[in-house]
């Protein structure tokens, strides 16, 4: 009928719903995509190199710019990878914060990606509450580990610094006047617990409010319902991890499956989806972030009654407490051992992996006895989401590729590493 | 655990169980033995979770002597060869390599992971394709390519997927340096972007150290 063939497009990589760095090369039947190549690598950095010449506490710091959307659960990985290899105990508290702080990331993720995702596909509110319920777990951040984002907080053996006894308050400022400056302080007079505990005291009805603004949303189902299509055994073969492998009806979680730190001990349930569609892995997300409050909450009373170690006490890999250092002469050896040359990490090889909020994120580390990864493999879980864009979008519209790019919950830090 | 052990013991050169099952196999059996793995009832390792490249010509080598005290202080920590040392190479001089490529298996049915090693002698850096079996192996096999230059012979598609448009070497080989060889500039001569010899110095701080534990 029409005289016209197929063309090629360009698509990226300088646009907005590229999410970040993706190029496609589209080629496409009018409106129809035919077949959809992403070039990728125009964030690489080369983490995996870098760190085979740092000792390995010096490449935490990398591990949050990896997904930088969801940096403590990187860093989880990580640092599981190489208590695996020296066999070293976590203190129970430690095991305690670093999985709340996971299940912080989590929602911290899931906000950004609700957002931009709706964003996307033209619904710009949701982006404005998302953001709001961020700065609160961004303040969380900060209030442990001194940033908002690449806080590079967790450490083989636990983490770096143990829960701060305030919560940093807004100052007067001449923006604002005291009355609200009050309001924002309202829940800052506790602990960090307690403005946790406030924040998921609240925050299921946030949840409420987003999905008030989505979920029975005509024109949101309409760019959602039956794009992306993946069924579960095609999902398993394209090595999909996560809300992706979920979404298609296939439940695999490894807090579940291979519980790691104390996530045995917690109560949460793994939502998963029916059809495999992007409006399903929507929904498995929402919940997502409804089941990691409950564990947020579980964690917060645990830790609020527990009065333990957050670190590990072996000084061969732990830094020793900063008063020991400064009459104990062993200490202040230790000290300088572990800051100058690091530690070193028995021979052997392992594979560490957490689920992160976006699936599996694994890493493979090979170990000849030194002070620095031999090999280091990160295996992010968008990897294999990307490369299944070519047949997820497949037959379907053009505007459509930007809600498929957007169920995938893309970041190019991981990707590209 | 031991059907596994059964199930291959001609085709396996190795088996270790350490973290998980490692199985070291010769590339002429790899494809027989990840689809066996695959496909046999009570084992369905049915995603390929990761597969990478490992190069091994550096191992066990250290870059600080800890036995023999010199008097040379801190330059007895530099062996000029290690990779995070070398300056740029003009030529390709050293074609040695000893690679090992890894895949990782998951099986969701039964809660199991396996690894599976295949060294690559040195005369050949040609590997079987596994796209055919694994549909995620695709890029990953593509990742290994750009940046350890190994083959996989059946890919359908086997194109640089990482670095740069034009790049020239394999980055992630321990004898590529840390620093790179070229670097980005623009040319005002010729008004383009062009690429030059890098104009850093090799720089690591912390020399590699190996220390047995008593």
């Amino acid at each position: 009928m029409s005289d016209y063939k197929n063309f090629t497009m360009n698509f990226g990589p300088q646009h907005p719903a590229a999410h970040g760095v993706l190029r496609l090369i589209l080629e496409m039947d009018g409106e129809v995509i035919r077949s959809a190549d992403p070039h990728i690598g125009l964030l690489h950095r080369a983490t995996e190199k870098l760190a085979e010449s740092k000792p390995y506490n010096q490449n935490i710091g990398y591990m949050d710019r990896l997904d930088y959307v969801s940096m403590m659960c990187n860093e989880h990985a990580y640092v599981l990878a190489i208590e695996k290899l020296l066999k070293l105990e976590v203190p129970v508290r430690a095991q305690y914060i670093r999985v709340m702080f996971d299940e912080i990331t989590r929602i911290l993720n899931h906000l950004l990606w609700l957002g931009a995702h709706a964003l996307d596909i033209g619904a710009m509110s949701v982006f404005l509450y998302a953001f709001r319920e961020r700065e609160d777990l961004m303040d969380c951040y900060e209030a442990v580990s001194g940033t908002r984002m690449h806080a590079t907080y967790y450490r083989p053996g636990g983490v770096a610094k143990d829960l701060p006894n305030v919560m940093p308050k807004f100052m007067l400022n001449k923006n604002q006047n005291l009355e609200q400056i009050e309001t924002l302080n309202y829940n800052r007079e506790g602990t960090l617990l307690d403005f946790i505990d406030s924040f998921v005291d609240r925050f299921p009805k946030n949840v409420d409010e987003y999905e008030n603004l989505l979920t029975e949303n005509r024109i949101w189902k309409q760019r959602t319902v039956g794009i992306g299509v993946v069924s579960p055994e095609r999902a398993i073969d394209l090595g999909f991890t996560g809300p992706m492998l979920r979404g298609s009806g296939v439940s695999w979680d490894l807090r579940k499956k291979e519980p790691y730190e104390v996530y045995k001990n917690l109560k949460f349930d793994i939502p998963i989806g029916t059809e495999g569609d992007s409006y399903d892995r929507y929904l498995v997300r929402i919940q997502e972030m409804r089941e990691s409050a409950k564990i947020i909450q579980q964690c917060c009373e645990w830790l609020k009654k527990d009065d333990g170690q957050h670190i590990s006490s072996n000084s061969k890999i732990a830094p020793p407490d900063r008063d020991d250092m400064k009459d104990n002469m062993e200490s202040l050896i230790h000290h300088f051992k572990l800051f100058s040359e690091g530690y070193c990490v028995p021979e052997g090889e392992v594979y560490a992996a957490v689920e992160a909020p976006k699936g599996e994120f694994g890493v493979y580390m090979i170990s000849d006895g030194a002070n620095k990864p031999y090999r280091l493999k990160i295996r992010a879980p968008g990897f294999p989401h990307l490369a299944a864009l070519n047949e997820m979008s497949k037959g379907h519209m053009l505007s459509d590729v930007v809600a498929i790019i957007g169920t995938q919950d893309i970041v190019f830090g991981e990707i590209d590493r | 655990m031991n059907k596994i052990r059964e199930l291959f013991q001609e085709l396996v050169i190795d088996y270790v169980e350490s973290d998980m099952i490692t199985l070291t196999v010769d590339k002429l059996n790899l494809r027989k033995v990840l689809k066996t793995l695959k496909e046999t009832k009570d084992l369905q390792f049915n995603q390929l979770i990761d597969l990478c490249a490992v190069d091994l010509i550096e191992y066990g080598q250290s870059e600080w002597e800890t036995k023999e005290t010199t008097s040379k202080g801190y330059n007895r920590g530099i062996n000029p060869q290690s990779h995070s040392r070398i300056d740029f190479v003009t030529e390709d001089v050293n074609q040695e390599y000893k690679l090992c490529v890894v895949y990782h298996l998951l099986s969701i049915k039964h809660n199991m992971r396996i690894r599976v090693k295949c060294n690559l002698s040195n005369e050949s850096l040609i590997v079987p394709s596994v796209t055919d079996i694994f549909a995620s192996a695709d890029w990953y096999e593509r990742e290994a390519y750009d940046l350890f230059g190994v083959l996989f012979e059946g890919h359908q598609d086997l194109r640089r997927i990482l670095t740069d448009y034009g790049f020239i070497g394999h980055p992630f080989r321990k004898k590529f340096p840390l620093i790179g060889n070229t670097q980005v500039t623009y040319d005002p001569e010729q008004k383009k972007v062009v690429n030059v010899p890098v104009d850093i110095s090799p720089r690591t701080l912390v020399p590699k150290v190996i220390r047995k534990r008593k």
